[in-house]
């Protein structure tokens, strides 16, 4: 008999290795949560800068207060699925308040942002389309790719002339076309030059979706994400978005003004096979969504906190993953061992960072990927700073690994 | 060894990294070491040296280099 786990053992030595450094990547566990920025790991109080919180809305009492009045009043879960008995007034109510802070006609809300693109790409594109998808795009791109039975293409990352390329490679095929894009690239922070895909879309014709995970709610005047910031709303046809980064909760959304959007809901098996949200999840992410619409000082701070860390990183020399500020900054390690050695170096130090090996990154780098929060205090981002200064900047990670 | 079979061995050169012995029964993936998405970064030079379109979900289906040799000139045979 063939076990079944044996096909996974490389996997098993790669983390044996890491954990025979002492290191365990997979095994932090926040012991305690203080803050937005702060936690208690490995018994040390430590500065949380890899969390996506953005917004550093997790701990707002007017969110605290919704969810828990939410829970109280609608009970703790919805027991069933959007279209049995698991849609309540407040999933509605998110829907329209989404879809007012979007612009858009339509918006539909799933339980986890992994399921709004599972659900919009296998519920947009079917066996006889084409789906060209961004070659650095996040897994849940990947798997919604692969469930709906499309044809894939990827093209080479943000180089809209290589998306040119192979559209023109599948002129005259049967069935439609539907590129996927990111706002923000989650590994390395860089942004899709909008503009340039937009000039492509127009030669070629196609429909666009737009995945703002960790965009909503940071880029733009009103928040809306990439597509905002570049005034561009209009030629993207499809948005997903999650709550799970600027709306500090967990869910997930698409959007768009297509007049048969809503036939989405039908047809969208991770929308439609699993349980929704519960009443505290939905009301906490809608009191944020709100509170992003209100509150644009938070976008202003979260700017701040993001050039101050970028700032300070370059000043040290560091070699990081783009050149323009995004609250997404990672810095490139030479290998797989020093990364682990100075990821565990700056925990052990106080502060929490990403590590990010390949394959989950492009191009073979190991990264340090720092998130930027706009609860950061500026003593906070110093000390981030000065952190990297003393374990990477100056290259104590492969001693430290080495004893 | 086919024209084709040598045209992708010698795009496969920057990825075998370990220098592996290249055969048309080698496994790209398991043989050569390769990640899942080093094997598409190597997939797209294969699609753009030969000018033609190989799907991911086409790659799924593709283990060995004779097999993707198979690939390739069944679509540049299309085209």
């Amino acid at each position: 008999m063939i076990d079944l786990l044996d096909k996974h053992r490389p996997i098993a030595e790669r983390f044996a290795r890491a954990r025979s450094l002492g290191v365990n990547t997979i095994g932090v566990t926040n012991e305690r949560m203080i803050s937005p920025t702060r936690a208690i790991i490995n018994g040390r109080e430590t500065i949380l800068a890899g969390t996506n919180n953005y917004m550093g809305i997790t701990f707002d009492a007017d969110c605290i207060a919704a969810g828990n009045a939410a829970m109280e009043k609608s009970g703790t879960g919805t027991t069933g699925s959007r279209i049995a008995n698991g849609t309540y007034a407040l999933h509605q109510e998110l829907e329209e308040e989404l879809a007012r802070f979007l612009n858009r006609r339509h918006c539909i809300v799933f339980t986890t942002g992994y399921q709004a693109n599972l659900g919009m790409l296998s519920g947009l594109a079917g066996p006889k389309d084409t789906i060209f998808l961004d070659a650095d795009s996040h897994s849940s791109i990947y798997d919604g790719c692969t469930l709906s039975g499309a044809k894939l293409v990827r093209f080479r990352h943000n180089d809209a002339t290589d998306l040119d390329k192979r559209l023109a490679r599948s002129e005259g095929e049967e069935g439609g076309r539907l590129v996927v894009l990111e706002g923000i690239y989650s590994m390395l922070g860089d942004r899709a030059p909008l503009a340039d895909f937009v000039e492509v879309k127009k030669n070629r014709g196609f429909q666009l979706l737009a995945d703002e995970a960790h965009s909503f709610g940071v880029l733009g005047p009103n928040g809306r994400g990439l597509a905002d910031e570049a005034g561009l709303e209009d030629e993207v046809d499809f948005v997903v978005g999650t709550f799970s980064k600027s709306v500090g909760a967990i869910g997930g959304f698409g959007a768009g003004n297509h007049p048969q959007f809503e036939v989405l809901r039908y047809a969208m098996r991770p929308y439609m096979f699993t349980a929704s949200s519960s009443p505290a999840s939905i009301a906490t992410s809608l009191a944020a969504v709100k509170k992003l619409a209100a509150e644009s000082w938070r976008r202003d701070r979260l700017r701040l906190n993001s050039a101050r860390l970028f700032g300070g990183f370059k000043a040290l020399g560091l070699d990081m993953g783009c050149d323009v500020v995004s609250p997404v900054i990672a810095v490139k390690c030479p290998d797989e061992v020093t990364a682990l050695g100075m990821w565990h170096a700056l925990l052990t130090a106080g502060v929490y960072v990403n590590i990010a090996v390949p394959p989950g990154t492009p191009n073979k780098l190991c990264l340090l990927r720092c998130s930027v929060s706009a609860a950061h205090t500026d003593a906070e981002i110093d000390r981030i700073i000065e952190l990297f200064g003393e374990v990477v900047a100056a290259g104590h990670g492969r001693k430290v690994v080495n004893g | 060894m086919s024209d084709t079979i040598a045209r992708i061995c010698k795009l496969l050169e920057p990825f075998n990294t370990n220098n592996a012995a290249l055969s048309p029964q080698t496994d790209i993936s398991t043989d050569l070491n390769i990640d899942s998405a080093t094997v598409m970064d190597f997939v797209m030079e294969v699609e753009d040296h030969f000018d033609i379109e190989l799907p991911l979900n086409v790659l799924a289906e593709i283990r060995t280099i004779a097999e993707l040799a198979e690939a390739v000139e069944a679509r540049t045979r299309k085209a």
